[in-house]
């Protein structure tokens, strides 16, 4: 574990050296334009003017002490920085996952028991609409008919500012309303993966013996269904939901671009253009905690669904 | 008679204009603007960090000592009065007598001493306050500045975000200006508004300082500048309300768009000094393209009305020179190279270029700066090929990347945006000027190019007091460039501001939000 972190903390130490330009140029950029001398006192400032492998030993050993440094455009600690969007990533990218599961699971048992029907054709169309749409045309396509021509949601941010109320509830509400479209934009990537899995898999479920003697049994079809068969066939879902945690969390940068939402994604991509070294390795560290944590919890689902599945 | 008529004529006239100031509708005081902004600032100190993102909050926390009317004449701003004196050697500045900080301590002519050798030590643009060798504070509201030559140019160096007035007792305590932790956080201003909160990615929030030193203004009682990154969100944001006011915009699809909404107003008026230009570079040293035929040719093959009309819908004006059409000091009549295939093919053909097999005389490559650049770029390789040049689009992955092929000189052709910032002393002369080629350095000459009279002339125009013989010099200036060509020039970035209906007075000055808008009100 500890070497990965060490291999990605390098590689992508080499990325971003590898990368023409450093932050002197894009102060540069933000700047109008800058003399030799600034250029120059800026390199030295950072460290740029360094060999490159004084650099890497000078960054590797401040990872390891948890120093996450500070932030070379923003000149603001890398931790507050970081833990200002965090929260905002998280709610979206744990929303977003649990609504795309949710739907999906709901998706797939409904296209199950009618396998080549026409209800299980429009699911497979609409799951792969989103699937094969990019997510920032959705966003807009979502933007246009929601805030603009129905307006009963916000364009950007996470809050109103302008709500001068210390209820808690009307936070909560005001929140919950600006996070629904880049919930549902992030979510509908993921529609389709969860859909056509669990539809194949409650497919398999659904001739096997035990669910004929449930049936034979005379349960009713719908206890058949949601108790027998269903909980059989989450584990693919589940454990594919776990795997693709990754996914949805980089799907997030471009969702909270078109939706200003401020999270991490916004802050990586803003790193990145920007060079910002310290910035970009604090967000991968916390990335690779989100997508460790998603795993547990997957694992404690699968768990929770067969208690035969050892930790 | 007669006398009786002008009389009545007079009466009239007086009568109209009454009536007619009632009609003007009455500043109204407090509401709240809502207002967009594409980028987020690094900080919000102007002193120590130059650029439109960080003018417009900046502008609104810092006062200079001089602002601008619509018609390039400053005006009085925390400086009441000024004096220039000895050839334009001595500047003194008579500032305001009841200025506060947002701290409420006195602004003093101490801290405009401070302000001045601040911006000078860290800002980027050294030749604003470059001849300026001492303020002296002969008292409270004295401040006199003592030249080493006469600088024009300091005028519109000591307005707009250029020179923001920071107090001494905060930014002087030995901690480097350039990452003071106040720069973000707990701002202590001169402006018209103080900092409420700066959530960097998400917005800034400024309230109106109650004891700003002109009375009964700012009208507004808090601005919020929302940042938001994404052009299409922000146009969705303006038409359904959401946002009152965006500036800046410049994406020409969005402003034919928006200026279909009768709720919203959309002008290209209040950059003429931030003088944004759209220019092809060419490398003068290097390649082909060091030949003055080949650049002329190139010049005569791309078709500046085609840019104007197909790539920018019309929302753009022509630029022929370097200094932006909206400058007093801009000269239309120059060589403007308009479209002529035959004579670039034949000044081509007689410099000794033959075309090749395949009808082809050389390659050569072209890049760009901006992501909004891409369609000239791929315009260029289209029109040069009628005069047999290949060329080849070079996509950078950044802004960085690009930056490190220019300035470095890597290139033939490059596309790019620079900015006047007012005075040519600060924005023009730094892409002519042969003393400025700086390896490694963006937006120096990174043409390479020399030419010992036109270092002449920009540094006669550079201290000449006469504006007559000012404007004569950079006349001169830019039709020498025209002859020279070591840029192309087409057109200016359209920067357009958008408001609704419901805001009065947005800024329509010569520096759009980098100035103060204290003025600005939300009507009803």
């Amino acid at each position: 574990m500890l070497l990965v972190l060490l291999v990605v903390v390098v590689l992508n130490f080499l990325m971003l050296h590898l990368a023409p330009g450093d932050i002197a140029d894009t102060i540069a950029q933000t700047m109008g334009g800058a003399d030799e001398q600034d250029m120059a006192e800026l390199r030295k400032q950072y460290g740029l003017d360094q060999p490159f492998f004084v650099q890497l030993f000078n960054y590797v050993v401040r990872v390891a002490l948890l120093d996450f440094g500070h932030s070379h455009f923003y000149n603001l600690p890398v931790f507050d920085l970081i833990m200002e969007r965090f929260p905002a990533t998280l709610l979206l990218v744990f929303s977003a996952q649990i609504l795309s599961l949710f739907v999906g699971i709901l998706l797939g048992v409904y296209a199950a028991q009618n396998p080549n029907g026409l209800s299980s054709l429009f699911v497979n169309m609409f799951s792969l609409f989103g699937y094969a749409a990019p997510v920032f045309w959705t966003g807009i396509l979502l933007l246009i008919a929601f805030s603009l021509h129905i307006p009963i949601f916000p364009v950007s941010g996470m809050r109103d500012i302008t709500i001068e109320s210390s209820n808690f509830f009307v936070h909560f509400f005001d929140v919950l309303r600006h996070l629904f479209l880049p919930m549902i934009t992030l979510a509908s990537i993921f529609f389709a993966y969860y859909s056509r899995l669990c539809r194949a898999s409650m497919l398999e479920v659904l001739g096997a013996d035990f669910v004929r003697t449930a049936k034979a049994k005379g349960l009713s079809k719908k206890d058949v269904l949601l108790k027998h068969a269903l909980k059989n066939s989450l584990s693919p879902v589940i454990t594919f939901a776990g795997l693709s945690f990754s996914a949805v969390v980089s799907g997030a940068i471009l969702v909270e671009t078109v939706y200003s939402w401020p999270g991490l994604g916004t802050l990586a991509f803003n790193s990145i253009i920007s060079r910002d070294t310290p910035v970009l390795l604090g967000i991968l560290i916390f990335s690779t905690l989100m997508v460790t944590v998603g795993n547990l919890l997957t694992d404690l689902t699968l768990k929770a669904l067969d208690p035969r599945i050892k930790i | 008679m007669k006398k009786h008529f002008l009389k009545t004529l007079l009466l009239t006239a007086t009568l109209i204009f009454t009536s007619l100031g009632v009609s003007f509708a009455e500043p109204k005081k407090g509401g709240t603007l809502i207002a967009a902004v594409g980028n987020n600032p690094r900080h919000l100190n102007p002193a120590v960090q130059s650029g439109i993102v960080t003018g417009f909050p900046g502008a609104q926390l810092f006062a200079t000592p001089i602002r601008y009317d619509n018609n390039w004449e400053p005006q009085p701003y925390l400086a009441e009065s000024w004096e220039i004196s000895d050839g334009g050697k001595t500047v003194k500045l008579n500032l305001v007598k009841d200025a506060v900080f947002h701290d409420g301590v006195p602004i003093k002519s101490s801290d405009v001493k401070f302000s001045l050798e601040t911006i000078k030590k860290h800002h980027p643009f050294k030749t604003m306050f470059a001849p300026v060798v001492s303020v002296e504070t002969p008292d409270e509201h004295t401040a006199v500045l003592k030249l080493s030559s006469p600088h024009p140019a300091l005028m519109l160096a000591m307005s707009s975000q250029l020179m923001a007035i920071i107090p001494e007792h905060v930014y002087g305590d030995g901690q480097d200006p350039k990452t003071h932790p106040q720069n973000s956080e707990n701002v202590v201003g001169s402006g018209p508004f103080k900092l409420v909160e700066f959530k960097s990615g998400e917005h800034i929030i400024l309230e109106r300082f109650d004891d700003f030193f002109i009375d009964g203004r700012p009208y507004l009682d808090k601005m919020v500048l929302k940042i938001i990154r994404d052009p299409a969100t922000r146009t969705i944001g303006l038409e359904n309300g959401e946002i009152d006011f965006y500036a800046f915009e410049n994406v020409p699809t969005n402003i034919n768009r928006l200026k279909k909404n009768a709720n919203l107003n959309v002008t290209p008026d209040g950059y003429a000094a931030i003088g944004p230009i759209d220019w092809l570079a060419f490398n003068t040293k290097s390649g082909k393209t060091a030949d003055v035929n080949v650049r002329r040719a190139i010049a005569y093959a791309i078709d500046r009305n085609f840019i104007l009309k197909a790539i920018m819908l019309g929302v753009a004006d022509e630029a022929r020179t370097g200094i932006h059409p909206g400058s007093p000091y801009y000269e239309p009549n120059v060589e403007a190279y308009d479209i002529d295939i035959d004579k670039a093919n034949k000044i081509l053909d007689d410099a000794g270029y033959k075309k090749g097999g395949d009808g082809m005389r050389f390659g050569l490559n072209v890049d760009f700066g901006w992501p909004g650049l891409r369609p000239n770029a791929e315009y260029t390789k289209a029109a040069l090929k009628k005069i047999g040049i290949d060329v080849t689009v070079r996509q950078s992955a950044d802004f960085p990347t690009w930056a490190q092929t220019v300035s470095n000189h890597n290139f033939d052709l490059t596309w790019d945006t620079v900015f006047n910032w007012g005075d040519p002393v600060i924005g023009v002369h730094r892409t002519y000027q042969t003393s400025n080629i700086k390896k490694g350095v963006i937006w120096s000459n990174t043409q390479q190019y020399s030419n010992p009279k036109v270092d002449a002339i920009m540094e006669k125009a550079g201290v000449e007091n006469d504006m007559a013989k000012r404007k004569a010099l950079y006349s001169e200036l830019q039709k020498m460039l025209a002859n020279d060509l070591p840029v192309y020039w087409t057109n200016t970035l359209p920067y357009h501001t958008i408001y609704s209906n419901k805001v009065g007075n947005p800024p329509m000055g010569i520096w759009a939000t980098s100035s103060p808008m204290d003025m600005t009100y939300i009507k009803e």
